[in-house]
């Protein structure tokens, strides 16, 4: 156990590293991360879909992996580094992709916003310059009800962009279609 | 012969005050600075940040967890109910049920579908039976599954084409239709048939779609002395307030619903679920705030769909291209209760195209199945499934282009309503402008050229649509306040359900005051402190709303003018707004910043109220479109690839470019969902249950199912006379004709036609198969 301090009856307790702060946890054995994160630790971005690993929405990154958070027991987390939407901007300064999704409109309702930042995010880690077909590969595990989709391609793509250090502005065409 | 179409079906039964006129003449802008320019969300940085609380997010101190024991049964008795276990197990604090002595929970829940909270004889799957609060969901849920419930389990039928059999299983002791077969009639179709030179007839049928928007439904319930609060993902706050209030008797006064973001709707989430006046009951017994969040299963059972429809349809047709007759029988599955199985399921047979004879009928049938609910432009893209089709089977009957058939048959006044004319009819322009920018003809040419004679076979497809809403009205209110700084408070009813409402109103302010649209702070969605608006949806939301924020800008406008007119000795109708400053309109030189005026500094702020006016009268206010999409098709898998879809909308003035767009490919995705993937599949033969309530099974579009060119022509035809903005609905007319248009061009790839939604590889490549054995 990797505090010594007591826990609570019944409850479990772990370390995390949560947006890069070292946290400890306590909670009932049998939760998912998913719900550690937003009922124990007020962690409400990252969101719940359907808690049966369908649509992606709950997604975070473990040790800078996408998972399914309803997935993952939180109890198997222990001692791991967990991102969520709340870490990725810099205080107030969002990070590229989420300005991008915002100013592309690639979030409509927003819900399925989070789980898309956090697998982009990773996506660019990994390949700072995905095709087309790398990031539909990629997004393809999260559903969206709202936008079709070609908003959040655009806006990973700006992003990416604009990561590599390219002054990149959105195409007059992702604003206003082809005339 | 029916009256109109429920233009106001969201708020059916709900009784909606009618507003004031507008106090202030109101010109079509002309030049605009901020609306019709694409602008990110106001609230974008809420929504990218995580910082936004949708109701799902709420947690309050004390609250506990509700959940709903569901009938497994799609037909079946409650005999009774046996809550004891479940109410000894630890954390449990209150469980619910027909059998409980409580007088509320036997009421008839809402005006539309008569049926009391839990049910003693369920008619679907998934009908509410008991219902449990609990210090957790895991608690809440160990109950339900400890509560023993005597079920005397029924013969059911699921399926709505054989419900009128006389030998099939009562839904409703009355029988299993509806109401009685809906008829409208114009012209003589017989004489119609006579005087054609081909006439066609087919029967098509879309299966049932299920919303699944990404948030649950779901609210939390929590109660101050006898006023009671729900934060609910709500389409429209004051149709929840009424639905609560309704069925608990309280006072609309002390009924507060907020609903600030949503992560979705889409017809789902207009009104009041049996599952928020549970969460207020349940918070009520237990003195304790709950939570209640449907399961994903839950919501493909209980919360609406769009009905399977059944249509066929017989066209007659000129060489020429003149339609001569169009004959429709519709039918469609209600569900367990009264719902709108068949709504708005003719209304494009009646209106859209050109044609004297015409008769429809519609018969609205009871299933043992979750009942209807309306989804994005209800009846409409099922009856473009048939209509658009058909248009396309008699061009190619003729030897004409599938666009100038249409063209031929553009209406100028809405037959439907007796010949009202039309405030706008985009069609034309739909038509003409879509063909031209997708490159139409010349794809055509290109196919035709190159031969398809490959396995891999290209195809291009069209359908036209309209929307029988999307013209908005009254009521609405809304009052706009101007602090001393110059700065801005807008408050309205309305919920912005991700469409961009609020930042929609935010520009209409500003193009009037002048200022940042940033600089203005909005408050919605709140019956406790925001004015009463009527639900978004219908694609009615920016034509009701943005009046009535131009009315009130303009009431500041005027107070605020009539100040600085007294302050700089200048007429107040010799005044203008620009910058933040009052400016002479004949001297420019002549200016005062707003926030030097003495009087506002003395006052503090400045409100002003407005009000949504009528609609024209003998006028009809709707929305025009026209798709045009490529596909390729394996012939020997049955795959179908969508290529392009270009979506060419006639609604009237854009208001932001960007939102407009987000629109547009939205609905195009929508309508992939059913051409292709969606299909709401029960097990008719054996249990007559849903099989697939996931969204494993139950496939929406994913981003590897949505064409990477997707184009959106805005057909932006000035509309004075819609309302004082010249806007009309969107949301909806982009899902119409979308799934016809790739119907289309999967024939045009592939000789073959598949009318059954969706064109999954399986019923393709079966099609073809059978296709080639009668060669
Ligand atoms: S909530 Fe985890 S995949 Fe849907
Ligand atoms: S933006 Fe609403 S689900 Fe994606």
């Amino acid at each position: 156990m990797a505090s010594r301090r007591r826990k609570p009856a019944g409850k479990a307790q772990i370390s995390l590293v949560v947006n890069g702060e070292p946290t400890e946890v306590a909670f009932s054995p049998h939760k998912t991360l998913l719900e550690v994160l937003r009922e124990d630790l007020g962690l409400t971005g990252t969101k719940h879909g359907c808690e049966l690993g369908e649509c992606g929405t709950c997604t975070v990154l473990l040790d800078g992996q996408p998972v399914l958070s309803c997935l993952a027991l939180a109890l198997a987390c222990d001692g791991k580094r967990v991102e969520t939407v709340e870490g990725m901007a810099r205080g107030a300064v969002l990070h590229p992709l989420q300005e991008t999704f915002a100013d592309l409109g690639a979030a409509q309702c927003g819900y399925c916003t989070p789980g898309f930042l956090l697998v982009a995010k990773a996506l660019l880690e990994e390949n700072p310059s995905p095709t087309r077909d790398q990031i539909k590969q990629a997004l393809a595990g999260n559903l969206c009800r709202c936008t079709g989709y070609l908003k959040i391609y655009e806006a990973v793509e700006l992003a990416a962009a604009r990561m590599q250090g390219e002054e990149a502005e959105a195409k007059e065409e992702t604003l206003y279609g082809r005339r | 012969m029916r009256k109109e179409p429920g233009s106001r079906y969201y708020v059916e039964g709900i009784e909606v005050p009618e507003t004031p006129e507008p106090r202030s003449e109101q010109e079509q802008w002309t030049q605009t600075e901020y609306v019709g320019k694409p602008r990110p969300r106001v609230d974008a940085y809420e929504r990218v940040s995580g910082s936004a609380v949708y109701p799902s997010d709420t947690y309050l101190p004390r609250m506990l967890y509700g959940a709903i024991l569901r009938c497994p049964h799609p037909h079946a008795v409650v005999k009774g109910v046996d809550t004891s276990e479940a109410e000894k197990m630890p954390g449990v604090r209150t469980v619910i049920s027909a059998f409980t002595p409580d007088d509320r929970a036997t009421q008839p829940h809402s005006e539309l579908i008569h049926t009391t909270l839990f049910s003693t004889r369920c008619r679907y799957e998934g009908e509410t039976v008991a219902a449990v609060a609990a210090e957790t969901p895991y608690q809440a849920w160990d109950a339900v599954r400890a509560i023993q419930v005597d079920y005397d389990v029924l013969p059911f039928v699921s399926d709505e084409r054989r419900a009128l059999d006389p030998d099939a299983p009562k839904v409703h002791d009355e029988g299993n239709q509806v109401a009685p077969t809906d008829t409208y009639e114009r012209g003589d179709v017989a004489q119609g048939f006579a005087e054609a030179d081909v006439v066609l007839e087919e029967i098509y049928r879309a299966e049932c779609e299920i919303h699944t928007p990404m948030e649950l439904h779901g609210c939390v319930a929590k109660w101050d002395g006898d006023s009671l609060t729900v934060w609910e993902s709500t389409q429209g706050v004051y149709n929840i307030q009424a639905g609560l209030a309704g069925a608990l008797g309280l006072p609309l006064s002390k009924v507060r619903v907020v609903g600030h973001y949503m992560g979705g709707g889409f017809g789902s989430k207009l009104q009041a679920g049996k599952y928020t006046i549970i969460a207020a009951l349940l918070a009520k017994k237990a003195a304790r705030p709950v939570k209640l969040t449907l399961t994903r299963e839950e919501t493909y059972l209980a919360v609406g769909n769009r009905p399977a429809s059944n249509m066929r349809l017989k066209a007659g047709v000129k060489q020429d291209g003149t339609l001569t007759a169009l004959e429709y029988v519709g039918s469609g599955a209600s569900g367990g209760y009264q719902a709108g199985g068949t709504s708005l399921l003719d209304w494009l047979v009646r209106d859209l195209y050109t044609c004297p004879n015409v008769r429809t009928e519609l018969t609205n049938i009871y299933v043992n199945a979750g009942p209807a609910r309306p989804m994005r432009g209800p009846g409409h893209p099922q009856c473009a499934w048939a209509l658009d089709q058909m248009m396309d089977a008699l061009a190619e009957a003729i030897g004409m282009d599938p666009v100038e058939l249409r063209l031929k048959n553009v209406p100028t006044v809405s037959q439907a309503r007796g010949g009202s004319p039309y405030t706008t009819t985009g069609l034309k322009q739909c038509l003409e402008e879509g063909a031209a920018a997708f490159r139409w003809k010349e794809t055509r040419a290109a196919i035709a050229r190159e031969g398809n004679t490959n396995h891999l076979r290209r195809g291009v497809g069209m359908a036209g649509g309209l929307w029988a809403g999307g013209a908005g009205g009254p009521p609405s209110t809304v009052i706009i306040k101007l602090f001393s700084d110059g700065s801005v408070n807008l408050n309205m009813g309305a919920s912005d359900i991700g469409t961009g409402t609020k930042t929609v109103m935010a520009m209409v302010a500003a193009e009037e005051l002048s200022v940042d649209p940033d600089a203005i702070q909005i408050e919605h969605a709140d019956t406790g402190t925001t004015q009463f608006a009527t639900a978004s949806g219908g694609s009615k939301t920016v034509p009701t709303e943005a009046p009535a924020v131009r009315a009130a800008a303009l009431d500041v406008k005027r107070q605020l003018l009539d100040l600085a007119a007294g302050e700089m000795g200048v007429e107040a109708s010799g005044l203008t707004l620009k910058d933040g400053k009052v400016v002479s309109i004949d001297d420019p030189s002549q200016e005062r910043e707003i926030t030097a005026l003495r009087s506002l500094r003395r006052r503090r702020s400045i409100t002003g109220v407005g009000y949504r006016g009528p609609n024209p009268q003998g006028k009809a206010v709707n929305p025009f479109a026209a798709q045009f999409c490529e596909v390729e098709v394996n012939t020997r898998t049955g795959e179908v690839k969508i290529l392009r879809f270009l979506a060419a909308h006639d609604s009237g003035r854009v208001m932001n470019r960007l939102t407009y767009q987000n629109q547009v490919f939205g609905g195009i995705t929508m309508g992939i969902g059913l051409a292709m993937t969606e299909a709401r599949v029960l097990d008719g033969d054996q249990t007559g249950k849903m099989v697939n309530k996931n969204w494993h099974d139950y496939k929406l579009p994913t981003a590897l199912d949505v064409p990477a060119d997707m184009t959106c022509v805005p057909i932006e035809l000035e509309d004075p006379e819609a309302n004082s903005v010249g806007a009309k609905g969107l949301g909806e007319p982009a899902t119409i004709p979308t799934a016809a248009a790739v119907a289309n061009a999967v024939y045009h790839a592939t000789g073959v036609r598949i009318t059954n939604t969706p064109i999954t590889p399986m019923r393709l490549a079966q099609a073809l198969a059978d296709a080639r054995k009668g060669e």
